[in-house]
């Protein structure tokens, strides 16, 4: 399962992570951090669903993004 | 949860300083950034670095790059990077200037550091205003886009046409390489990034000036939601300001 | 310490340029005008043959932005230029001044205001003793009057720039520049030992800190601090004044005077004393700092003094400045273009002399 961890006193809310998720799972959560910004967030229930393709953090202009990837297992391991 | 062999894709890079920018939400000077800090950590630069910084939003990128800098006064990066390249030749020498910046008051100083070849490498943000001092029209502002000196609107008769500066870049003798990428989505995130790489590669090896410019979104001064200002790249400026690679003096057999 | 070499006849342009050379100026940013072109023209080769580097910039503005860059690496480096040229390095100045980066300029004054003409004047004696950009800074200035003194002073120009992290200028004038004399040219030993190069960009490495240079403040508080720093240090150099006393001590009458229209006064206070006649002149060599206390001493012997210059007065005002409590100066304004004889100085001399 690979996931990300948004660093939210450094997300501006700006979304611009939410459009280019291949598996559409970042929404904006109802949380305000210190600067008054509604901060990004993968809801638990889609937590799973992360590839770890990494395009979130691509876009994101303030670095609040970072990507855990867990290679798939292969057969028989 | 978390399993054991999970493995951390992506993350700061270490050139780039673990601190919030200043910049407003959806400004992609972060993202260029972050391709810059990028680069110097894979090149592995990051101490041979001198930066210059121009006059712009983006002053403030020594507070956010890892590295030696110095402020040049408005437009005057370029000759700020000949003069610093031409006293340490061995140092990696790179400017980063907006568009108000590098296509108006600095214009002059652009164009000779392109056509002497000037080991440097430009990297140039294209938001069609100035940022910085609010919105105003810049060399690149689109006909008919709106800012706070032109509102009614750009008008060709009145201000003439916007500048595409990377072809004129390309048309200089002492250019190893110009590119025009964009920030807007992740496949010419990547793109801009190896744009960037080649640049810097044209300097480490000596062979002349690099070029790099980068479409980016304002969504202050454009007065837009962050993503309807990343969408306005792709609707309105890549039309105009064409994507790619225009000269590439590799695929030329170089500079003489 | 000084290693003595043969008299060579050059022009000052080229004395200028000979003593970048002897004080290891490593780079060289240029831009033709007359009457300084002899400057670049000599550094486009020999610097190059030095194993430093030469660039013909596309405008002044763009040579003394070069010169901050170079400056800010820690390397010394010089531009030359004149009067309009000059106005248009003032952005980079400013920069250079707020943000303490080293460097040195050289101005042969021409006529102006405009594009004036090519002969000699002194009209940017405030430009270059006031902070000639905007903000509130100043820097060194210099005011050689012999060729051998353009020599040694662009020696002292760099050992100064570097010393106090400031430009500095030299400022001659065009007879200055194409005069030719014998000169002994020399070279300063140990210019790498100047104190505080932990300033310079030269690439941040894992046991420093990463090193910025600036002029923009916008914390709080901040521009202030660093204009009260700037002010200490301008405060400091009022103990590095120098000028130069000729027939003072039992003067009567003292003229003074810079650069090129001093040499002449000089001539003509020869010419009085041989008269018996108790003319002295004055000559500040550092035209910033202005050597006042020096003057001032003078001042409270009871003499009386008269201002020439080729201007409508301008270091008059530092004059006044510095006696204005004891005395006044006269002052003789010459119009630029010749410079006159020693003998068309006599009359308003005499004048002063007797009171008139
Ligand atoms: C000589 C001078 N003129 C004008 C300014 C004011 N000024 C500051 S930033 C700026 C424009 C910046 O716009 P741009 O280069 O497009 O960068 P952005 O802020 O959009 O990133 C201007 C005109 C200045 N600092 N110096
Ligand atoms: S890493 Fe890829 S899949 Fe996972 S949240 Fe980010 S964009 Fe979506
Ligand atoms: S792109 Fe970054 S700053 Fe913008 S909402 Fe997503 S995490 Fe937050
Ligand atoms: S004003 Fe524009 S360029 Fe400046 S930080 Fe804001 S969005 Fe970025």
């Amino acid at each position: 399962m690979s996931r990300i961890v948004v660093q939210e006193d450094r997300c501006k809310g700006c979304l611009l992570c939410t459009t280019v998720c291949p598996v559409d799972i970042i929404v904006q959560s109802d949380r305000f951090n210190a600067s008054g910004y509604k901060v990004a967030e993968v809801p638990e229930a889609d937590a799973d669903k992360c590839t770890g393709c990494a395009s979130c953090a691509t876009i994101c202009p303030d670095v609040a993004i970072k990507v855990y990837k867990t290679p798939k297992k292969k057969k028989g391991e | 949860m978390s399993e054991m062999n999970e493995k951390l894709v992506f993350d700061r890079p270490k050139s780039v300083i673990d601190r919030a920018t200043h910049y407003c939400p959806g400004c992609h000077h972060g993202v260029a950034h972050r391709l810059v800090g990028e680069l110097l950590d894979e090149m592995d630069l990051a101490e041979k670095v001198i930066l210059t910084t121009s006059i712009g939003c983006s002053v403030f990128l020594y507070n956010y790059l890892n590295v030696d800098a110095v402020e040049a006064p408005h437009g005057r990066a370029p000759a700020v990077a000949t003069g610093i390249k031409r006293a340490r030749p061995e140092h990696f020498v790179f400017t980063y200037q907006g568009d108000g910046d590098l296509a108006s008051i600095g214009m002059a100083e652009i164009i000779h550091a392109a056509n002497r070849g000037e080991k440097i490498s430009v990297i140039f943000v294209n938001n069609t205003v100035y940022g910085m001092t609010g919105g105003q029209m810049a060399p690149t502002t689109l006909i008919g886009q709106t800012t706070t000196t032109t509102p009614a609107g750009r008008c060709m008769t009145h201000e003439g046409a916007p500048i595409r500066m990377t072809e004129i870049i390309a048309s200089l003798g002492g250019v190893a390489y110009a590119a025009r990428g964009s920030l807007d989505n992740v496949k010419n995130i990547r793109k801009a990034k190896k744009y960037i790489k080649k640049a810097f590669e044209f300097q480490l090896s000596g062979t002349g000036f690099g070029f790099v410019e980068l479409l980016s979104a304002c969504p202050t001064n454009w007065k837009m939601t962050p993503l309807a200002a990343n969408e306005r790249i792709q609707k309105e400026m890549i039309p105009y300001f064409p994507l790619g690679v225009f000269k590439d003096v590799s695929e030329e057999g170089g500079i003489c | 310490m000084t290693k003595q070499a043969e008299r060579i006849f050059v022009k000052g342009n080229e004395a200028i340029a000979r003593g970048a050379l002897a004080a290891k100026c490593k780079c060289f940013f240029g831009y033709p005008i007359t009457p300084q072109n002899d400057i670049p023209e000599f550094m486009s080769s020999a610097i190059i043959k030095a194993g430093g580097d030469f660039v013909q910039a596309e405008s002044e503005i763009a040579a003394a932005n070069m010169l901050l860059g170079a400056g800010a690496a820690g390397v010394r480096a010089m531009t030359s230029s004149s009067s309009p040229g000059v106005s248009l390095k003032q952005e980079a100045i400013s920069y250079m001044a707020g943000s303490e980066i080293p460097a040195v300029v050289v101005n042969m004054n021409r006529g102006g205001p405009g594009l004036g003409d090519i002969g000699p004047a002194q009209g940017d004696y405030y430009q270059s003793t006031r902070g000639g950009g905007h903000g509130d800074y100043r820097h060194f200035t210099l005011g050689p009057a012999t060729v051998q003194e353009a020599y040694d002073l662009t020696i002292r120009a760099f050992d100064i720039a570097f010393r106090h992290r400031t430009p500095v200028l030299i400022l001659g004038d065009a007879i200055l520049g194409q005069m030719k004399e014998p000169i002994v040219p020399w070279e300063p030993e140990n210019i790498d030992d100047e104190p505080g190069r932990d300033w310079c960009l030269d690439g941040k490495t894992p046991d420093r800190e990463k090193r910025l240079l600036k002029s923009l403040f916008l914390q709080e508080g901040e521009l202030a601090g660093q204009n009260k720093h700037l002010q200490a240090k301008y405060d400091a150099w009022e103990e590095l004044t120098e000028c130069e006393q000729f027939e003072t001590e039992d003067a009567e009458l003292v003229i003074c005077a810079y650069g090129s229209i001093a040499r002449i006064a000089k001539s003509a206070v020869r010419k009085f004393r041989s008269q018996g006649k108790k003319v002295g002149l004055f000559r500040p060599i550092t035209l910033y700092p202005f050597p006042s206390k020096e003057l001032k001493a003078l001042a409270e012997q009871g003499k009386r003094f008269l201002t020439i210059e080729q201007n409508l007065g301008q270091m008059l005002d530092d004059v006044r400045l510095a006696i204005r409590t004891v005395a006044d100066s006269d002052f003789y304004a010459i119009y630029p273009g010749n410079l006159p004889t020693p003998d068309e100085l006599e009359e308003p001399i005499l004048n002063s002399l007797e009171g008139k």
